[in-house]
Protein backbone atom coordinates (compact mmCIF):
# COMPACT_ATOMS: atom_id res chain seq x y z
CA UNK A 1 0.00 0.00 0.00
CA UNK A 2 2.45 2.28 -1.33
CA UNK A 3 2.96 3.78 -4.84
CA UNK A 4 3.67 0.87 -5.68
CA UNK A 5 0.78 -1.06 -5.54
CA UNK A 6 2.20 -4.41 -5.23
CA UNK A 7 3.61 -3.80 -1.75
CA UNK A 8 1.24 -4.24 0.43
CA UNK A 9 3.09 -4.51 4.27
CA UNK A 10 2.19 -4.82 7.95
CA UNK A 11 3.19 -1.47 8.39
CA UNK A 12 0.51 -0.63 5.87
CA UNK A 13 -2.22 -2.74 7.62
CA UNK A 14 -2.03 -0.67 10.63
CA UNK A 15 -1.76 2.16 8.64
CA UNK A 16 -5.04 2.00 7.56
CA UNK A 17 -6.81 -0.07 10.35
CA UNK A 18 -5.63 3.32 12.34
CA UNK A 19 -7.60 5.24 9.84
CA UNK A 20 -10.59 2.95 10.08
CA UNK A 21 -10.10 3.04 13.79
CA UNK A 22 -10.17 -0.82 14.21
CA UNK A 23 -7.56 -2.38 16.53
CA UNK A 24 -6.13 -5.35 15.32
CA UNK A 25 -4.37 -8.56 16.94
CA UNK A 26 -0.53 -9.26 15.65
CA UNK A 27 -2.20 -12.26 13.33
CA UNK A 28 -4.77 -10.45 11.85
CA UNK A 29 -2.17 -8.01 10.37
CA UNK A 30 -0.80 -11.15 9.32
CA UNK A 31 -3.56 -12.70 7.90
CA UNK A 32 -4.75 -9.10 6.15
CA UNK A 33 -1.32 -8.35 4.19
CA UNK A 34 -1.53 -11.37 2.31
CA UNK A 35 -4.73 -11.37 1.93
CA UNK A 36 -5.00 -7.23 0.60
CA UNK A 37 -1.93 -8.15 -1.29
CA UNK A 38 -4.29 -10.62 -3.95
CA UNK A 39 -7.39 -8.68 -3.38
CA UNK A 40 -5.35 -5.12 -4.72
CA UNK A 41 -4.06 -7.05 -7.45
CA UNK A 42 -7.07 -8.16 -8.38
CA UNK A 43 -8.76 -4.66 -8.16
CA UNK A 44 -5.90 -3.16 -10.52
CA UNK A 45 -7.85 -4.79 -13.08
CA UNK A 46 -10.00 -1.84 -13.32
CA UNK A 47 -7.18 0.46 -15.21
CA UNK A 48 -8.47 -1.23 -18.34
CA UNK A 49 -12.11 0.51 -17.57
CA UNK A 50 -12.33 3.13 -20.36
CA UNK A 51 -13.86 6.38 -19.27
CA UNK A 52 -17.57 6.86 -19.21
CA UNK A 53 -19.67 9.31 -19.80
CA UNK A 54 -22.45 9.71 -16.89
CA UNK A 55 -25.35 10.68 -17.17
CA UNK A 56 -27.78 9.99 -13.99
CA UNK A 57 -30.82 11.12 -14.18
CA UNK A 58 -31.71 12.21 -10.62
CA UNK A 59 -34.29 14.83 -9.01
CA UNK A 60 -33.97 16.00 -6.02
CA UNK A 61 -36.81 15.31 -2.98
CA UNK A 62 -37.54 17.55 -1.10
CA UNK A 63 -39.97 17.90 1.96
CA UNK A 64 -41.73 20.89 3.53
CA UNK A 65 -39.60 22.18 6.33
CA UNK A 66 -42.08 21.44 9.14
CA UNK A 67 -41.77 20.47 12.72
CA UNK A 68 -42.73 16.95 13.31
CA UNK A 69 -42.50 13.22 15.47
CA UNK A 70 -39.29 11.84 17.10
CA UNK A 71 -37.85 9.29 18.89
CA UNK A 72 -38.27 10.64 22.75
CA UNK A 73 -35.34 10.54 24.79
CA UNK A 74 -35.66 7.65 26.85
CA UNK A 75 -36.44 5.49 23.58
CA UNK A 76 -33.27 6.83 21.67
CA UNK A 77 -30.91 6.30 24.84
CA UNK A 78 -32.08 2.42 25.34
CA UNK A 79 -29.43 0.77 23.57
CA UNK A 80 -26.44 2.78 25.06
CA UNK A 81 -24.18 1.44 27.53
CA UNK A 82 -23.80 4.25 29.26
CA UNK A 83 -26.04 7.40 29.67
CA UNK A 84 -25.98 10.35 32.45
CA UNK A 85 -28.94 12.94 33.01
CA UNK A 86 -30.28 12.03 29.83
CA UNK A 87 -27.57 12.32 27.51
CA UNK A 88 -25.44 9.78 25.58
CA UNK A 89 -21.81 8.64 28.07
CA UNK A 90 -19.15 8.19 25.73
CA UNK A 91 -15.09 8.18 26.65
CA UNK A 92 -12.62 11.22 26.87
CA UNK A 93 -12.12 12.97 23.50
CA UNK A 94 -8.71 13.66 24.07
CA UNK B 1 -33.03 -26.82 12.02
CA UNK B 2 -35.05 -24.30 13.44
CA UNK B 3 -32.03 -22.97 16.01
CA UNK B 4 -29.43 -22.45 13.22
CA UNK B 5 -32.33 -20.41 10.81
CA UNK B 6 -33.54 -17.88 13.44
CA UNK B 7 -31.40 -15.58 15.46
CA UNK B 8 -34.38 -14.36 17.73
CA UNK B 9 -37.07 -16.88 17.56
CA UNK B 10 -39.56 -14.88 18.31
CA UNK B 11 -43.49 -14.06 17.26
CA UNK B 12 -44.36 -10.83 16.39
CA UNK B 13 -48.67 -10.56 15.36
CA UNK B 14 -49.74 -8.95 12.41
CA UNK B 15 -52.69 -6.54 12.85
CA UNK B 16 -55.05 -9.46 12.72
CA UNK B 17 -58.20 -7.44 14.64
CA UNK B 18 -58.22 -4.25 12.10
CA UNK B 19 -57.40 -6.43 9.23
CA UNK B 20 -57.87 -10.08 9.43
CA UNK B 21 -59.18 -9.73 5.56
CA UNK B 22 -55.22 -8.28 5.15
CA UNK B 23 -53.38 -9.90 1.87
CA UNK B 24 -51.09 -11.47 4.07
CA UNK B 25 -53.93 -12.60 6.93
CA UNK B 26 -53.03 -16.11 8.27
CA UNK B 27 -49.58 -16.20 6.49
CA UNK B 28 -46.29 -16.81 8.30
CA UNK B 29 -43.12 -14.67 7.05
CA UNK B 30 -39.73 -14.67 8.63
CA UNK B 31 -37.17 -11.65 8.64
CA UNK B 32 -33.66 -11.25 8.02
CA UNK B 33 -32.00 -9.85 10.66
CA UNK B 34 -30.72 -6.53 9.55
CA UNK B 35 -34.68 -5.01 9.37
CA UNK B 36 -35.31 -3.39 12.14
CA UNK B 37 -38.36 -4.84 14.59
CA UNK B 38 -39.63 -2.43 17.21
CA UNK B 39 -39.39 -4.52 20.95
CA UNK B 40 -37.41 -7.45 19.05
CA UNK B 41 -33.61 -7.21 18.69
CA UNK B 42 -31.87 -6.60 15.02
CA UNK B 43 -28.54 -7.98 15.09
CA UNK B 44 -27.12 -7.61 11.74
CA UNK B 45 -25.68 -11.43 12.91
CA UNK B 46 -22.11 -9.06 14.81
CA UNK B 47 -21.67 -9.20 18.17
CA UNK B 48 -21.63 -5.54 18.01
CA UNK B 49 -25.51 -6.05 18.00
CA UNK B 50 -26.01 -8.32 20.14
CA UNK B 51 -28.40 -6.49 22.48
CA UNK B 52 -29.74 -4.18 20.27
CA UNK B 53 -33.47 -3.71 19.95
CA UNK B 54 -34.66 -1.13 17.56
CA UNK B 55 -37.36 1.37 18.81
CA UNK B 56 -38.74 1.39 15.33
CA UNK B 57 -40.12 -0.63 12.69
CA UNK B 58 -38.69 -0.74 9.09
CA UNK B 59 -41.40 0.55 6.84
CA UNK B 60 -41.41 -3.42 5.34
CA UNK B 61 -42.07 -4.24 9.03
CA UNK B 62 -45.10 -1.78 9.36
CA UNK B 63 -46.54 -2.99 6.16
CA UNK B 64 -46.08 -6.25 6.68
CA UNK B 65 -47.85 -6.13 10.12
CA UNK B 66 -50.68 -3.85 8.11
CA UNK B 67 -51.30 -6.68 5.65
CA UNK B 68 -51.50 -8.99 8.94
CA UNK B 69 -48.70 -11.46 8.39
CA UNK B 70 -46.88 -13.21 11.49
CA UNK B 71 -43.70 -12.61 11.87
CA UNK B 72 -42.34 -15.86 13.09
CA UNK B 73 -38.44 -15.14 14.12
CA UNK B 74 -35.33 -12.70 12.26
CA UNK B 75 -33.03 -14.99 10.41
CA UNK B 76 -29.76 -15.90 10.70
CA UNK B 77 -27.31 -13.83 7.91
CA UNK B 78 -23.62 -13.44 7.47
CA UNK B 79 -22.58 -10.66 9.37
CA UNK B 80 -24.12 -6.97 7.93
CA UNK B 81 -24.78 -9.05 4.85
CA UNK B 82 -21.58 -9.26 3.82
CA UNK B 83 -20.94 -13.20 2.84
CA UNK B 84 -22.11 -15.43 0.35
CA UNK B 85 -22.20 -18.34 2.67
CA UNK B 86 -24.06 -17.51 6.26
CA UNK B 87 -20.76 -18.25 7.97
CA UNK B 88 -19.06 -15.15 8.51
CA UNK B 89 -22.23 -14.59 11.17
CA UNK B 90 -21.31 -14.05 14.79
CA UNK B 91 -24.04 -16.75 15.47
CA UNK B 92 -22.95 -20.04 13.58
CA UNK B 93 -23.82 -20.97 10.20
CA UNK B 94 -27.02 -22.13 9.15
CA UNK B 95 -27.17 -25.82 7.18
CA UNK B 96 -28.95 -25.67 3.88
CA UNK B 97 -32.24 -27.44 4.24
CA UNK B 98 -32.06 -28.19 0.42
CA UNK B 99 -28.50 -29.66 0.43
CA UNK B 100 -27.86 -30.68 4.02
CA UNK B 101 -23.80 -30.41 5.27
CA UNK B 102 -23.37 -27.39 2.36
CA UNK B 103 -24.04 -24.03 3.12
CA UNK B 104 -27.72 -22.02 2.35
CA UNK B 105 -25.64 -19.42 0.62
CA UNK B 106 -25.87 -15.71 1.84
CA UNK B 107 -25.98 -13.62 3.00
CA UNK B 108 -29.68 -14.34 3.79
CA UNK B 109 -28.82 -17.54 3.88
CA UNK B 110 -31.59 -18.33 6.73
CA UNK B 111 -34.40 -16.57 5.25
CA UNK B 112 -34.21 -19.04 2.17
CA UNK B 113 -33.42 -21.80 4.71
CA UNK B 114 -36.47 -20.82 6.45
CA UNK B 115 -38.98 -21.04 3.09
CA UNK B 116 -37.14 -23.98 2.49
CA UNK B 117 -37.60 -25.84 5.80
CA UNK B 118 -41.20 -24.53 5.80
CA UNK B 119 -40.27 -23.07 9.13
CA UNK B 120 -41.82 -20.03 7.20
CA UNK B 121 -44.24 -19.18 4.44
CA UNK B 122 -42.32 -16.13 2.90
CA UNK B 123 -39.44 -14.49 4.08
CA UNK B 124 -37.48 -10.80 4.06
CA UNK B 125 -33.99 -10.74 2.95
CA UNK B 126 -31.56 -8.12 1.48
CA UNK B 127 -30.19 -8.02 -2.10
CA UNK B 128 -26.13 -5.68 -1.85
CA UNK B 129 -24.57 -7.98 -4.45
CA UNK B 130 -26.59 -10.99 -4.64
CA UNK B 131 -27.79 -11.89 -0.68
CA UNK B 132 -31.24 -12.75 -2.24
CA UNK B 133 -30.55 -14.42 -5.46
CA UNK B 134 -27.91 -16.27 -3.99
CA UNK B 135 -29.21 -18.30 -1.09
CA UNK B 136 -32.60 -18.43 -3.13
CA UNK B 137 -30.51 -20.69 -5.34
CA UNK B 138 -28.32 -22.87 -3.22
CA UNK B 139 -32.01 -23.45 -1.26
CA UNK B 140 -33.85 -23.55 -4.19
CA UNK B 141 -36.49 -21.46 -3.33
CA UNK B 142 -37.81 -18.35 -5.18
CA UNK B 143 -36.26 -14.90 -4.49
CA UNK B 144 -36.71 -11.27 -6.10
CA UNK B 145 -34.48 -8.43 -5.93
CA UNK B 146 -36.08 -5.03 -6.78
CA UNK B 147 -35.30 -2.79 -9.07
CA UNK B 148 -33.30 -0.07 -6.49
CA UNK B 149 -36.66 2.38 -5.27
CA UNK B 150 -39.11 -0.01 -5.49
CA UNK B 151 -38.78 -0.78 -1.75
CA UNK B 152 -38.42 1.23 1.14
CA UNK B 153 -35.02 0.83 2.97
CA UNK B 154 -35.85 3.09 5.97
CA UNK B 155 -35.25 0.74 9.50
CA UNK B 156 -32.98 -1.89 6.91
CA UNK B 157 -29.54 -1.35 8.75
CA UNK B 158 -26.80 0.43 5.74
CA UNK B 159 -24.06 -1.85 4.21
CA UNK B 160 -23.69 -0.92 0.90
CA UNK B 161 -26.54 2.00 0.25
CA UNK B 162 -26.33 2.59 -3.16
CA UNK B 163 -26.33 -0.91 -4.18
CA UNK B 164 -29.09 -2.66 -1.62
CA UNK B 165 -32.70 -3.50 -1.66
CA UNK B 166 -35.23 -5.68 0.71
CA UNK B 167 -36.87 -8.50 -1.65
CA UNK B 168 -38.68 -11.09 -1.29
CA UNK B 169 -38.27 -15.30 -0.44
CA UNK B 170 -41.49 -18.05 -1.33
CA UNK B 171 -41.32 -21.76 -2.49
CA UNK B 172 -43.62 -20.09 -5.10
CA UNK B 173 -42.84 -17.31 -8.08
CA UNK B 174 -46.56 -16.22 -7.29
CA UNK B 175 -45.70 -16.28 -3.00
CA UNK B 176 -42.98 -14.08 -3.74
CA UNK B 177 -44.98 -11.64 -5.94
CA UNK B 178 -47.20 -11.20 -3.22
CA UNK B 179 -45.08 -10.38 -0.99
CA UNK B 180 -43.52 -7.64 -2.89
CA UNK B 181 -47.20 -6.58 -3.35
CA UNK B 182 -47.35 -5.82 0.17
CA UNK B 183 -43.51 -3.87 -0.06
CA UNK B 184 -43.36 -1.97 -2.64
CA UNK B 185 -44.39 1.48 -3.35
CA UNK B 186 -43.08 4.99 -2.42
CA UNK B 187 -42.04 5.75 1.06
CA UNK B 188 -41.36 9.66 1.99
CA UNK B 189 -38.85 8.33 4.79
CA UNK B 190 -36.89 6.68 1.69
CA UNK B 191 -35.95 9.52 -0.93
CA UNK B 192 -35.20 6.90 -2.82
CA UNK B 193 -38.25 5.09 -3.74
CA UNK B 194 -40.60 5.70 -6.57
CA UNK B 195 -43.65 4.79 -7.54
CA UNK B 196 -44.19 1.04 -9.24
CA UNK B 197 -45.46 1.63 -12.32
CA UNK B 198 -47.63 -1.54 -12.74
CA UNK B 199 -49.11 -2.64 -16.05
CA UNK B 200 -51.46 -4.66 -13.95
CA UNK B 201 -53.11 -4.51 -10.21
CA UNK B 202 -50.67 -6.44 -8.64
CA UNK B 203 -47.58 -8.36 -8.76
CA UNK B 204 -48.76 -11.73 -7.77
CA UNK B 205 -51.34 -11.52 -10.75
CA UNK B 206 -48.30 -11.65 -13.28
CA UNK B 207 -47.19 -15.16 -12.47
CA UNK B 208 -49.32 -16.48 -15.42
CA UNK B 209 -46.43 -18.68 -16.91
CA UNK B 210 -46.87 -17.40 -20.09
CA UNK B 211 -44.15 -16.94 -22.05
CA UNK B 212 -44.91 -16.95 -25.65
CA UNK B 213 -42.97 -14.54 -27.81
CA UNK B 214 -40.75 -13.61 -24.96
CA UNK B 215 -37.08 -13.00 -26.13
CA UNK B 216 -34.38 -14.31 -23.62
CA UNK B 217 -30.56 -12.17 -24.28
CA UNK B 218 -28.28 -14.74 -22.78
CA UNK B 219 -24.99 -12.89 -21.72
CA UNK B 220 -21.95 -15.34 -22.68
CA UNK B 221 -19.49 -13.89 -20.27
CA UNK B 222 -22.08 -15.10 -17.53
CA UNK B 223 -22.32 -18.49 -18.97
CA UNK B 224 -18.93 -19.38 -19.17
CA UNK B 225 -17.63 -19.41 -15.96
CA UNK B 226 -19.72 -21.99 -14.57
CA UNK B 227 -19.22 -24.96 -13.73
CA UNK B 228 -20.67 -27.70 -16.48
CA UNK B 229 -23.75 -29.40 -14.45
CA UNK B 230 -24.68 -25.71 -13.43
CA UNK B 231 -24.33 -25.15 -17.37
CA UNK B 232 -26.09 -28.24 -18.15
CA UNK B 233 -28.90 -27.28 -16.03
CA UNK B 234 -29.64 -23.33 -17.50
CA UNK B 235 -29.57 -25.16 -21.01
CA UNK B 236 -32.58 -27.41 -19.87
CA UNK B 237 -34.34 -24.62 -18.39
CA UNK B 238 -33.77 -21.95 -21.49
CA UNK B 239 -35.23 -25.33 -23.75
CA UNK B 240 -37.89 -25.82 -21.27
CA UNK B 241 -38.86 -21.56 -21.85
CA UNK B 242 -38.51 -22.36 -25.52
CA UNK B 243 -40.83 -25.02 -25.74
CA UNK B 244 -43.86 -23.07 -24.26
CA UNK B 245 -43.37 -20.18 -27.13
CA UNK B 246 -40.23 -17.90 -25.62
CA UNK B 247 -36.84 -17.74 -27.97
CA UNK B 248 -33.54 -16.95 -27.00
CA UNK B 249 -30.59 -14.89 -28.46
CA UNK B 250 -26.73 -14.64 -27.22
CA UNK B 251 -25.37 -11.48 -26.10
CA UNK B 252 -22.20 -9.66 -25.04
CA UNK B 253 -21.45 -7.61 -22.05
CA UNK B 254 -17.67 -6.66 -21.91
CA UNK B 255 -18.42 -5.04 -19.07
CA UNK B 256 -19.24 -7.38 -16.32
CA UNK B 257 -15.80 -8.53 -16.84
CA UNK B 258 -15.26 -5.97 -14.20
CA UNK B 259 -18.08 -5.75 -12.33
CA UNK B 260 -16.92 -8.09 -9.38
CA UNK B 261 -13.70 -5.86 -8.97
CA UNK B 262 -16.63 -2.52 -9.24
CA UNK B 263 -18.73 -3.84 -6.94
CA UNK B 264 -16.50 -4.77 -4.45
CA UNK B 265 -14.64 -1.19 -4.23
CA UNK B 266 -18.09 0.60 -4.36
CA UNK B 267 -19.28 -1.68 -1.86
CA UNK B 268 -16.75 -1.52 1.22
CA UNK B 269 -15.92 2.12 0.39
CA UNK B 270 -19.81 2.30 1.34
CA UNK B 271 -19.47 -0.12 3.87
CA UNK B 272 -16.62 1.74 5.73
CA UNK B 273 -18.46 4.65 6.26
CA UNK B 274 -21.71 3.13 6.87
CA UNK B 275 -20.45 1.32 9.65
CA UNK B 276 -18.75 4.39 11.26
CA UNK B 277 -21.83 4.76 13.22
CA UNK B 278 -20.63 1.68 15.49
CA UNK B 279 -18.49 3.21 18.14
CA UNK B 280 -19.66 1.62 21.17
CA UNK B 281 -21.60 4.78 22.37
CA UNK B 282 -25.40 4.93 20.86
CA UNK B 283 -25.17 0.88 21.13
CA UNK B 284 -23.03 -1.77 21.19
CA UNK B 285 -21.09 -3.56 23.75
CA UNK B 286 -20.23 -1.64 26.98
CA UNK B 287 -16.40 -2.47 27.46
CA UNK B 288 -13.91 -1.25 30.30
CA UNK B 289 -11.78 -0.58 27.73
CA UNK B 290 -9.32 2.71 29.10
CA UNK B 291 -8.17 5.44 27.20
CA UNK B 292 -9.33 8.30 25.16
CA UNK B 293 -11.86 8.38 22.29
CA UNK B 294 -10.06 6.96 19.44
CA UNK B 295 -8.52 4.15 21.51
CA UNK B 296 -11.97 3.35 23.22
CA UNK B 297 -13.83 3.64 19.79
CA UNK B 298 -10.77 1.14 18.17
CA UNK B 299 -11.19 -1.34 20.88
CA UNK B 300 -15.06 -1.51 20.28
CA UNK B 301 -14.82 -2.60 17.08
CA UNK B 302 -11.83 -4.89 17.62
CA UNK B 303 -14.10 -6.85 20.15
CA UNK B 304 -17.48 -6.27 17.83
CA UNK B 305 -16.73 -6.82 14.49
CA UNK B 306 -15.81 -10.24 12.82
CA UNK B 307 -12.95 -10.89 10.50
CA UNK B 308 -14.86 -10.50 6.85
CA UNK B 309 -16.37 -6.96 8.42
CA UNK B 310 -13.05 -5.86 9.75
CA UNK B 311 -11.22 -6.95 5.93
CA UNK B 312 -14.15 -4.78 4.05
CA UNK B 313 -13.94 -1.53 6.52
CA UNK B 314 -10.29 -1.63 5.96
CA UNK B 315 -10.21 -1.88 2.51
CA UNK B 316 -12.96 0.57 1.62
CA UNK B 317 -10.68 3.14 4.05
CA UNK B 318 -7.97 2.71 1.65
CA UNK B 319 -9.71 2.83 -1.37
CA UNK B 320 -11.56 6.21 -0.30
CA UNK B 321 -8.02 7.82 1.30
CA UNK B 322 -6.14 9.92 -0.51
CA UNK B 323 -4.06 9.22 -3.12
CA UNK B 324 -6.09 5.96 -4.48
CA UNK B 325 -9.74 7.43 -4.45
CA UNK B 326 -9.20 8.09 -8.12
CA UNK B 327 -7.17 4.94 -8.99
CA UNK B 328 -10.32 2.43 -7.64
CA UNK B 329 -13.25 4.15 -6.53
CA UNK B 330 -13.50 6.37 -9.77
CA UNK B 331 -13.05 4.14 -11.64
CA UNK B 332 -15.20 1.91 -10.14
CA UNK B 333 -17.78 4.32 -11.32
CA UNK B 334 -16.64 4.15 -14.34
CA UNK B 335 -17.03 0.30 -14.60
CA UNK B 336 -20.78 0.73 -12.79
CA UNK B 337 -22.03 3.31 -15.42
CA UNK B 338 -20.49 1.03 -18.75
CA UNK B 339 -22.16 -2.17 -17.12
CA UNK B 340 -25.44 -0.23 -16.94
CA UNK B 341 -25.20 1.03 -20.35
CA UNK B 342 -24.09 -2.31 -21.16
CA UNK B 343 -27.60 -3.92 -19.70
CA UNK B 344 -29.45 -1.13 -21.22
CA UNK B 345 -28.65 -1.98 -24.64
CA UNK B 346 -28.90 -5.55 -24.20
CA UNK B 347 -32.63 -4.85 -23.00
CA UNK B 348 -33.67 -3.02 -26.03
CA UNK B 349 -33.18 -6.22 -28.31
CA UNK B 350 -34.46 -9.08 -25.37
CA UNK B 351 -37.26 -8.74 -23.02
CA UNK B 352 -35.21 -10.27 -20.63
CA UNK B 353 -31.62 -11.45 -19.78
CA UNK B 354 -31.02 -15.05 -17.99
CA UNK B 355 -27.70 -16.83 -16.73
CA UNK B 356 -27.18 -19.52 -14.06
CA UNK B 357 -28.00 -17.19 -10.54
CA UNK B 358 -24.48 -18.71 -9.58
CA UNK B 359 -21.73 -20.11 -11.38
CA UNK B 360 -21.53 -22.75 -8.35
CA UNK B 361 -23.57 -25.27 -6.68
CA UNK B 362 -23.68 -24.60 -2.92
CA UNK B 363 -20.56 -24.58 -0.98
CA UNK B 364 -20.27 -27.35 1.45
CA UNK B 365 -19.79 -26.07 5.29
CA UNK B 366 -16.57 -24.81 6.11
CA UNK B 367 -14.92 -25.10 2.57
CA UNK B 368 -14.08 -21.59 1.77
CA UNK B 369 -14.00 -19.24 4.47
CA UNK B 370 -10.15 -18.91 4.05
CA UNK B 371 -9.98 -17.00 0.75
CA UNK B 372 -12.08 -14.26 0.50
CA UNK B 373 -10.54 -13.34 -2.96
CA UNK B 374 -12.57 -17.08 -4.05
CA UNK B 375 -15.26 -16.09 -2.08
CA UNK B 376 -15.89 -12.88 -3.78
CA UNK B 377 -15.65 -14.03 -7.46
CA UNK B 378 -18.78 -16.54 -6.87
CA UNK B 379 -20.51 -13.30 -6.87
CA UNK B 380 -20.19 -12.61 -10.49
CA UNK B 381 -23.37 -13.18 -12.37
CA UNK B 382 -25.60 -11.19 -9.32
CA UNK B 383 -23.03 -7.85 -8.79
CA UNK B 384 -23.70 -6.58 -12.08
CA UNK B 385 -27.42 -6.61 -11.41
CA UNK B 386 -26.64 -4.41 -8.46
CA UNK B 387 -24.54 -1.79 -10.29
CA UNK B 388 -26.79 -1.75 -12.89
CA UNK B 389 -30.13 -0.56 -10.60
CA UNK B 390 -32.10 -3.28 -12.04
CA UNK B 391 -34.27 -6.20 -11.13
CA UNK B 392 -33.53 -9.40 -11.10
CA UNK B 393 -35.37 -12.90 -9.97
CA UNK B 394 -33.63 -16.37 -9.13
CA UNK B 395 -36.44 -19.40 -9.73
CA UNK B 396 -35.15 -22.64 -9.00
CA UNK B 397 -33.79 -24.82 -12.59
CA UNK B 398 -33.55 -28.11 -11.24
CA UNK B 399 -30.54 -29.87 -9.87
CA UNK B 400 -26.91 -30.28 -11.38
CA UNK B 401 -26.60 -34.02 -12.69
CA UNK B 402 -22.89 -33.72 -11.71
CA UNK B 403 -23.62 -33.40 -7.80
CA UNK B 404 -27.39 -33.10 -7.30
CA UNK B 405 -27.20 -30.20 -5.49
CA UNK B 406 -29.95 -26.91 -6.68
CA UNK B 407 -29.48 -24.77 -9.12
CA UNK B 408 -30.99 -21.49 -10.11
CA UNK B 409 -31.57 -19.37 -13.17
CA UNK B 410 -31.56 -15.29 -12.67
CA UNK B 411 -33.61 -13.54 -14.85
CA UNK B 412 -32.85 -9.50 -15.38
CA UNK B 413 -35.36 -7.13 -16.42
CA UNK B 414 -35.40 -3.25 -17.17
CA UNK B 415 -36.08 -0.86 -14.79
CA UNK B 416 -39.49 -1.10 -13.03
CA UNK B 417 -40.15 -4.13 -15.22
CA UNK B 418 -40.52 -7.20 -11.88
CA UNK B 419 -43.57 -7.92 -13.61
CA UNK B 420 -41.97 -9.71 -16.73
CA UNK B 421 -39.87 -11.57 -14.59
CA UNK B 422 -42.18 -12.93 -12.49
CA UNK B 423 -44.25 -14.10 -15.43
CA UNK B 424 -41.40 -15.72 -17.01
CA UNK B 425 -40.23 -17.13 -13.91
CA UNK B 426 -43.45 -18.96 -13.42
CA UNK B 427 -43.02 -20.58 -16.34
CA UNK B 428 -40.86 -23.01 -14.81
CA UNK B 429 -42.81 -23.86 -12.52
Amino acid sequence: MSDDADTVDPEAVRHVADLARVDLEADEVEAFTGQFADILEYFETLDEVPEVEREADLTNVMRPDEERDSLDREAALQNAPETEDGFFKGPNVS
Amino acid sequence: MADTIFITDERIDGDTDTDADGPLAGRTVAIKDNISTEGVRTTCGSAMLEDYVPPYDATVVSRLKDAGATIVGKTNMDEFGMGTTTETSAFGPTDNPAAPGHVPGGSSGGSAAAVAAGEAELALGSDTGGSIRCPAAFCGVVGIKPTYGLVSRYGLVAYGNSLEQIGPFGETVEDAAALLDVIAGPDERDATTREAELEGERYADAATGDVDGLTIGVPTELVEGADDGVVDTFWDAIAELEAQGAEYHEVSLPSVEHAVEAYYVIAMSEASSNLARFDGVRYGPATDADGNWNETFSAVRREGFGDEVKRRILLGTYALSAGYHDKYYKKAQDARAWVKQDFDEALSEADVLASPTMPVTPFEQGESLDDPLQMYLADANTVPVNLADLPAISVPAGESDVDGLPVGLQLVGPSFGEERLIRAASALE
